[in-house]
């Protein structure tokens, strides 16, 4: 410990002002914080502070969400031996999905981080943590033929636009991740919906094999679109089906959002209201007719649970009132189940229902105060008669 | 007579080591005092006296610029030593030398009983002990032109290491009987209670109205009590007055001298042998934590508890609100290696990110005074309102108070809030707001506005 310490004591003088390397101070200081626990005290207020910050909450996070990576990464050489008619161990098909994933979420990083780095060092702010997150939903809901040149294009955009020039982490309107994954939806849509994106399509170091361009494989949500669907519920809930990586499995997302409610860090008032908005809405269509597939295949399939469990729950982003969490939990479940069926050319409501549902949360708890503020004015409207 | 039973959900408990055991050391009156005009936030204070002045306990050393009838008075006899002053002037402390032997200066109180509320009014200005009330909106020392709406006293804090005024007040309660009664005078007065003094304190109360909270931590401040017995309006003002601040103010009536003892708690994980200490206010924290505390490099003295009290050192004076004294580790000599992911067993936090719920609620802890992470925006939303017991939107109204937005704070409810009301939420926080001083920013900004 002591070790770590006295590195950073010996290099600090050179990331300093007037220091050789002062243009790194951002990155030096975000090692410390990240390496030892700053022991600056407080200086005015409380002088005890919870252990809790918002390092351990985004962390939580990226911890919660490692199932849906790690059965992403088996998945993604599930799919590929599938599609390319080969056998190969389970190891074989979890390392080539690893080596499919990893520089992805390396190239995330290295792009979302280096915005924040230069912000951080611009600002003289310390570096938000909030990335850490994004960076690692973006490999996840987008497939995974993505060129990574898009990606990091995509990655770029959405930090700056949507994060940076609102001020940061926690004062972004819109979701980063989703806004990056509209951004990709939007501009080079061949690369993000279509037959040909969800498998891997070429051998990495020797592990596969690579696929020719004939042979295509739809998402099940696709299928549905077109009448036929091929895959199993119980495919559809362990996650072996084509699919954006992360969002497949859901199992895997199960138990990362036991995690995130257990602790307490999404609120289970939003993500209880978007199940319930997406189930009712998906059981009237059925009983209408005008959706093929079941209710609860709705709820299973596409990003619908991992956007419930890690997108919705986004607090930044979503409703900060506790009733306007229902509202806003209750109508991104409807509207992206509307989105699904009333539009087959967007198989995928998800994005769209959260991101326009992240607009209208200042809204819905604007009325949520505004109840609060009129209760007080009219109590005082009483009180001096 | 109890009006009312509250049962407040919200807000959180800490338990932190060295708690003060019930029993009472005595500091003699020797050496330095010291009044501070700090002490009593919207107080313009004037001195009356030079440095080498002869006083009496119960003499004025400061007035109000605006209103010299409201005054702060000397808590000991002796001679003014210093009038000490900081940056551009500003007056820090009239510090006294006490004599050997105390002389109280006499007030007339033959006529107690028979007195109106304007004279006692006059009384309390007159006396100094006006001072120790204060107001809300804003949280200030009250206001003597002002007829307020009603004087709330809370007589219990839940704060971690807090005085238990069920133990002070011991023999002291005849003259708590007698400021309620006197008070009532003014306006209706309306006395808080815990759960647990029900049936344990035996104060007759006849005159004011009686209430009994149960739940955690704010409880016991007096503006979560208003907020649920009778909420402050715009343009209303209400009087708040102390547990102890009573037993002087009864002392004044019955006696007709100014007695500014206090039994504050000594208390805290680097104190020795945590206990109660008599001894006047504005004595020196050196006297009072003479040979009792357990290191003298890396601890931090705090002049109240640990959540509302000021930081001070072993120079400082006993601050003249501060119903304890606490001593706990500072931590800036602690190394911690990538605390955001390690268990971290012996730390407490509110969030099940860590193991506290693990270790049942008797566990006391001994935490020091990091900040135990970086100042950032509000991330996660909902946590200042799940420790504030009180019809109020806290994140909002910091949000409204960081953008300087008058109407809003106004609308959100700023007029019924201390910056001791937010002092859980504050220690709670994950985005590390310094929120007492945001909520007390917030306060002086609409004062000057109106």
């Amino acid at each position: 410990m002591s070790f770590i310490k006295s590195i950073f004591d010996k290099t600090r003088p050179m990331f300093s002002e007037g220091g050789k390397l002062k243009s790194f101070r951002s990155v030096y200081d975000g090692f410390e914080t990240f390496l030892l626990v700053p022991n600056a005290t407080s200086r005015s207020g409380a002088s005890i502070h919870d252990a809790i910050d918002s390092k351990r909450i985004m962390s939580m996070v990226v911890i919660a969400l490692l199932p849906a990576m790690l059965f992403g990464m088996y998945n993604i050489g599930y799919q590929h031996y599938a599609l390319a008619g080969i056998e190969g161990s389970m190891w074989e098909l979890f390392a080539y999905g690893a080596l499919a994933l990893l520089p992805k979420i390396v190239v995330s990083y290295a792009v979302g981080l280096g915005v924040e780095f230069i912000v951080a060092q611009y600002k003289h702010e310390e570096i938000q943590e909030g990335y850490l997150v994004t960076g690692l939903l973006i490999p996840l809901i987008l497939p995974i033929n993505c060129p990574l040149w898009m990606m990091a294009v995509a990655i770029a955009f959405a930090v700056i636009f949507a994060k940076e020039i609102f001020g940061g982490t926690g004062m972004n309107i819109f979701n980063v991740a989703l806004v990056a994954r509209a951004f990709l939806f939007f501009s080079y849509s061949s690369k993000m919906t279509g037959d040909e994106v969800w498998v891997a399509r070429e051998s990495i170091f020797g592990l596969g094999k690579d696929i020719p361009d004939s042979v295509t494989c739809a998402t099940p949500l696709a299928e549905a679109g077109s009448g036929q669907m091929s895959a199993s519920l119980s495919d559809m809930v362990v996650g072996l089906i084509p699919g954006s990586v992360g969002e497949t499995s859901v199992i895997a997302i199960a138990i990362g959002a036991v995690l995130l409610l257990w602790t307490g860090i999404a609120s289970w008032k939003t993500m209880l209201s978007v199940f319930v908005g997406g189930g009712l809405t998906a059981a009237l269509f059925q009983a209408a007719g005008s959706t093929p597939i079941e209710w609860y295949e709705h709820i299973v399939l596409g990003g619908f649970c991992f956007g419930a469990v890690f997108m919705a729950t986004d607090p930044v982003t979503s409703a900060r009132t506790e009733g306007g969490k229902y509202v806003y939990g209750f109508l991104i479940g409807v509207i992206a189940v509307l989105v699904r069926v009333l539009n087959p050319g967007y198989p995928e409501g998800m994005m769209l229902a959260i991101l326009f549902m992240n607009l209208f949360a200042p809204l819905i708890d604007y009325c949520f105060v505004q109840r609060n503020i009129n209760r007080r004015m009219k109590r005082a409207k009483i009180a001096n008669g | 007579m109890i009006i009312k039973r509250f049962k407040l959900k919200k807000g959180l408990d800490i338990n932190l080591q060295g708690r003060a055991a019930l029993n009472t050391t005595e500091v003699a009156a020797v050496g330095t005092f010291a009044v501070m005009p700090d002490d009593f936030n919207g107080f313009k204070p004037k001195p009356v006296v030079k440095e080498g002045d002869i006083v009496k306990a119960g003499d004025a050393l400061l007035v109000n610029k605006e209103q010299p009838e409201l005054k702060v008075v000397s808590p000991v006899s002796g001679k003014v030593s210093a009038i000490v002053r900081g940056e551009r002037r500003k007056l820090l402390s009239v510090n006294v030398e006490a004599d050997a032997e105390q002389q109280y200066k006499q007030f007339s109180v033959s006529n107690v009983a028979s007195m109106s509320g304007e004279e006692l009014k006059a009384l309390l200005l007159e006396s100094g002990l006006f001072a120790f009330i204060k107001q809300r909106p804003f949280d200030i020392v009250a206001n003597p032109e002002d007829t307020p709406k009603g004087i709330f006293v809370s007589l219990f804090s839940k704060m971690p290491l807090a005085q238990d005024f069920s133990y002070i007040v011991k023999g002291n309660e005849k003259y708590v009987s007698a400021a309620l009664d006197a008070l009532s005078k003014i306006a209706p007065v309306s006395v808080s209670i815990c759960k647990e003094q029900e049936g344990q304190l035996d104060i007759a109360i006849e005159k004011a109205s009686m209430y009994v909270f149960d739940g955690p931590n704010p409880s016991g401040n007096v503006g979560v009590q208003i907020n649920h017995i009778a909420p402050v309006n715009k343009g209303e003002v209400v009087w708040t007055v102390g547990g102890e601040e009573l037993i002087f103010i009864g002392k004044l009536l019955l006696e007709g001298k100014v007695d500014l003892t206090r039994c504050v708690a000594v208390a805290g994980s680097e104190i020795a042998e945590p206990h109660y200490v008599r001894t006047l206010i504005g004595a020196s924290l050196a006297n009072v934590l003479k040979g009792n505390l357990k290191s003298q490099e890396h601890v931090r003295i705090i002049n109240g508890n640990p959540l509302v009290g000021t930081r001070a050192g072993l120079d400082a004076y006993l601050s003249a609100r501060a119903t304890e004294v606490t001593a706990i580790p500072e931590g800036d000599d602690k190394d911690e290696v990538l605390g955001w992911i390690m268990p971290r067993f012996n730390d407490y936090s509110t969030s099940r990110s860590y193991f506290t719920w693990l270790q049942g609620k008797r566990k006391e802890y001994n935490l020091d005074a990091r900040i135990k992470g970086g100042e950032r925006h509000i991330i996660m939303s909902g946590e200042y309102d799940r420790y504030l017991p009180m019809d109020i939107y806290g994140g909002f109204l910091i949000k409204a108070i960081l953008t300087g937005d008058l109407d809003r704070m106004e609308a959100l409810g700023i007029y019924e809030v201390a910056p001791e009301d937010f002092a859980v939420a504050e220690f709670a926080d994950s985005s590390k707001l310094e929120l007492q001083r945001i909520v007390r920013e917030g306060i002086e900004l609409l004062r000057k506005e109106l």
